[in-house]
């Protein structure tokens, strides 16, 4: 058997193996080095299964799905996945493994770009995927009250039959689970309008890795008394708490809803175009959307979406425009034939219908998909002075022009100075990295960008954070890290940089 | 050259949940978003295809209903047709306004219009009547081909892919005809904005069903509107056996 299994693999291509088998990321990053954690022994899984049950405590094959990343780019080799209930189950585990230093990945929908959300080891995984009730919903404030697990998409169906919506909207809203969405401060699509996470969460209630429980779980919209700790856990990325409920202020359903896709030439006409849309129409612009003409081929020809206007196009805007009054239907054409007039568009056309403006949006959602069916993407999420954002792009293609890469994009949400970065290649090659990083971190720091906008820090990211933090802003993280959890059994290894 | 006529329904669209009336006596409309018909809106494309390729030399657009019906008609507009009409039919008739009537209209239409072909969608996506084509063909005594996925027009002849069953069937008919689409068709494309603004100097006739000697006083009543029995929750089985034992409890198997 073991014989046919090498013959086997002898065959396979190398890009088919990659498709197929994630590195271990000790493998990948032989640099990493375990810390001192006990290793899970026979007492330690009759406890989990006594305090869990069977079914919501998972060994074996099924695993593997828990130890791998989205992006098939990190592999931790966990031998298992505890899915707890309550809080109480939350804070009953840390507690036990806090008492035996057993180290713990936390886990939501497993849809983070930066390797945060798996093992780096054999860290025991906490997947929050069975606190997922709803617990109450006010429809006179607005305020949903929720378990971490829910789903992105549940909470979206189940306010919008309230007549609310979520404050964030993202293209994995299908799998992501609010907890993650809070713990890596999730932007997403319609910031420009709603503001980051840390403006609609009201409260929460986490559980520190003593298994202490902690309770912030405020809906008062108003409330300054003392140090807002809420805030602390969100974009911590697990390393301070796991955060079990959520309460979070949803705005109303906008009633009218439109949506333009347009063509245009250069970036420069881009830009031209945000400030003529924020100078006519700020007050309803929700979600200003770049793409650029590799972004739109790679989901023409790898999802098999067609592109709406010409596809000849440098550049490709979504602009959306949500409000109560109908005045944004004409608006919206205004705005559209008065940049026709003024050469700053090219072509566009226009959707009020909720049919059209998914299958609009879907051209948008489905661009990270369809780089990743190459087989290996490498990406950047930065937030650039809007005079620098397409730039990066630029520098970045020429820098990889000698290489084998299937695409060098950019899109992302133009409107909030965040560029999504994307090299899709057939295969994993560290040529390629040490091409990009950390030259592009240097460039987005030289510009005063962010070297993460929205992705948060992770592992793979993790030793470039200061390019974006100052030194002693780092000392007071570490400080407070080891002041909340001076065992560091939570997400070990993640945000910041390992000292060798 | 041909002339094409084809027809324009405007519904609910398709990603707007349907919500019944509280006193059962329709769907509720008022405040929802509307559009073309999907299967219409692949039958303006073919339309509109037929026009490029020198095929047809005018395309017009007939819809029969409200006032807002116009707003369906000048998307049909944008998208290549080269005029509407819009036969206007107030509310109550309109709630018990039936294929047959349509029908009726737009068999007036075609003869008073000269045209060639007539081109719908197979059916509508709010009442599912699919009977506009097959009646309308029948009252001109023109041939037709419904459910196309394929239209190829050779000199006094179409020849007309269909989907049946289990597969297609090719067939050829002689013009005038009435052919309806199906999903398969084409992809039909987005009114992109020059064509939007040209759309709004391009005409829209209306006229009355009284206009066209057509009678569209109720043949029914409506009754009663209810919603779907809602589905029932499912339950999770540990294993085969309990599965089986569940199915033979329920009288399933």
């Amino acid at each position: 058997m073991v014989l046919n299994f090498t013959n086997a693999r002898k065959f396979c291509t190398k890009s088919s193996l990659l498709k197929n088998a994630v590195q271990l990321t000790k493998d990948k990053f032989p640099n990493l080095i375990r810390g001192s954690y006990a290793t899970v022994d026979s007492k330690d899984i009759d406890y989990f299964n006594k305090l869990l049950g069977a079914n919501n405590f998972i060994t074996g094959e099924e695993v593997k799905s828990y130890n791998e990343d989205w992006l098939k780019s990190v592999s931790g080799f966990s031998k298992f996945v505890l899915k707890p209930k309550t809080t109480e189950q939350v804070s009953e585990i840390l507690k036990y493994c806090y008492k035996h230093n057993i180290a713990i990945c936390v886990q939501g929908g497993n849809t983070g770009l930066v390797g945060g959300s798996v093992p780096v080891f054999d860290e025991v995984i906490l997947s929050t995927s069975a606190m997922n009730n709803i617990i109450s919903f006010d429809k006179l404030s607005g305020v949903l009250v929720c378990q971490a697990g829910c789903v992105l998409e549940n909470l979206m169906n189940y306010v919008q039959n309230e007549g609310f919506i979520m404050p964030f909207d993202l293209g994995a809203k299908g799998t992501c689970q609010i907890g993650g969405n809070l713990a890596t401060n999730a932007g997403g699509l319609r910031l420009i309008k709603y503001g980051s996470l840390q403006g609609s969460v009201l409260g929460l209630q986490s559980v520190l890795a003593d298994g202490q429980i902690l309770n912030c779980l405020n809906t008062l919209r108003k409330d300054n008394t003392g140090y807002h700790l809420k805030h602390m856990f969100i974009g911590s990325e697990g390393t301070l708490g796991v955060i079990t409920k959520v309460a979070i202020q949803c705005p109303n359903t906008p009633k009218y809803v439109n949506v333009a896709f347009i063509g245009l030439k250069s970036f420069n006409k881009v830009l031209s175009f945000f400030s003529l849309t924020r100078k006519q129409l700020s007050g309803s612009l929700s979600s200003f959307e770049l793409m650029d003409s590799e972004a739109i081929k790679s989901v023409q020809t790898n999802i098999g979406l067609k592109c709406p206007i010409d596809d000849s196009f440098e550049f490709y805007v979504l602009l959306e425009l949500s409000a109560d009054n109908n005045f944004i239907n004409l608006a919206i054409e205004e705005l559209l034939e008065k940049a026709l007039a003024e050469e700053i568009i090219v072509d566009a056309t226009v959707a009020d219908q909720p049919s059209q403006i998914q299958n609009l949006w879907k051209i948008r959602e489905n661009i990270p998909e369809s780089l990743l069916r190459n087989g290996y993407v490498y990406k950047y999420d930065i937030t650039l002075p809007h005079e620098y954002f397409y730039e990066a792009v630029l520098e970045i293609r020429k820098r990889l022009d000698k290489l084998d890469v299937k695409a060098v994009c950019g899109y992302g949400h133009l409107g909030d100075g965040n560029l999504h970065l994307n090299v899709a290649t057939t295969e994993y090659n560290e040529k390629i990295t040490s091409a990009i990083e950390p030259y592009i971190y240097e460039w987005t720091s030289k510009y005063k960008g962010s070297i993460s906008a929205e992705h948060g820090i992770g592992l793979l990211k993790s030793k470039y954070l200061n390019y974006s933090k100052s030194n002693l802003e780092v000392e007071l993280m570490k400080k407070l890290k080891n002041t909340i959890d001076p065992k560091k059994i939570l997400n070990p290894y993640k945000i910041f940089p390992q000292d060798k | 050259m041909a002339r094409v006529l084809v027809g324009v329904k405007r519904v609910i669209d398709y990603a707007v949940k349907i919500r019944v009336k509280p006193d059962k006596s329709g769907v509720v409309t008022d405040g929802v978003k509307h559009g073309l018909n999907p299967f219409d809106e692949i039958a303006i494309e073919e339309a509109v295809r037929m026009k490029e390729k020198k095929i047809a030399s005018e395309v017009i657009a007939v819809s029969c209903g409200l006032q807002q019906a116009q707003e369906s008609l000048r998307t049909a507009l944008a998208m290549g047709v080269d005029r509407g009409i819009h036969v206007e039919v107030p509310q109550a008739q309109y709630d018990t306004l039936q294929p047959l009537h349509v029908s009726k209209i737009l068999a007036k239409v075609a003869q008073d219009e000269k045209v060639d072909v007539i081109i719908v969608g197979k059916q509508a996506i709010d009442d599912d009547s699919n009977q506009t084509a097959q009646m309308t063909a029948a009252l001109l005594q023109w041939p037709q081909a419904t459910f196309a996925s394929e239209v190829k027009v050779e000199g006094n002849e179409v020849v007309v892919k269909r989907e049946i069953d289990g597969g297609l069937e090719t067939i050829k008919v002689k013009l005038p005809a009435v052919i309806s689409a199906d999903l398969r068709l084409n992809e039909p494309r987005y009114a992109t904005l020059p064509n939007i603004m040209k759309a709004k100097k391009k005409p829209i006739k209306k006229i009355t069903p009284s206009d066209l000697g057509v009678d569209v006083s109720p043949r029914m009543q409506i009754v009663n509107v209810e919603d779907p029995p809602t589905r029932q929750a499912g339950s999770v089985v540990p294993d085969v056996d309990s599965l089986l034992a569940k199915l033979k409890e329920k009288g399933h198997i």
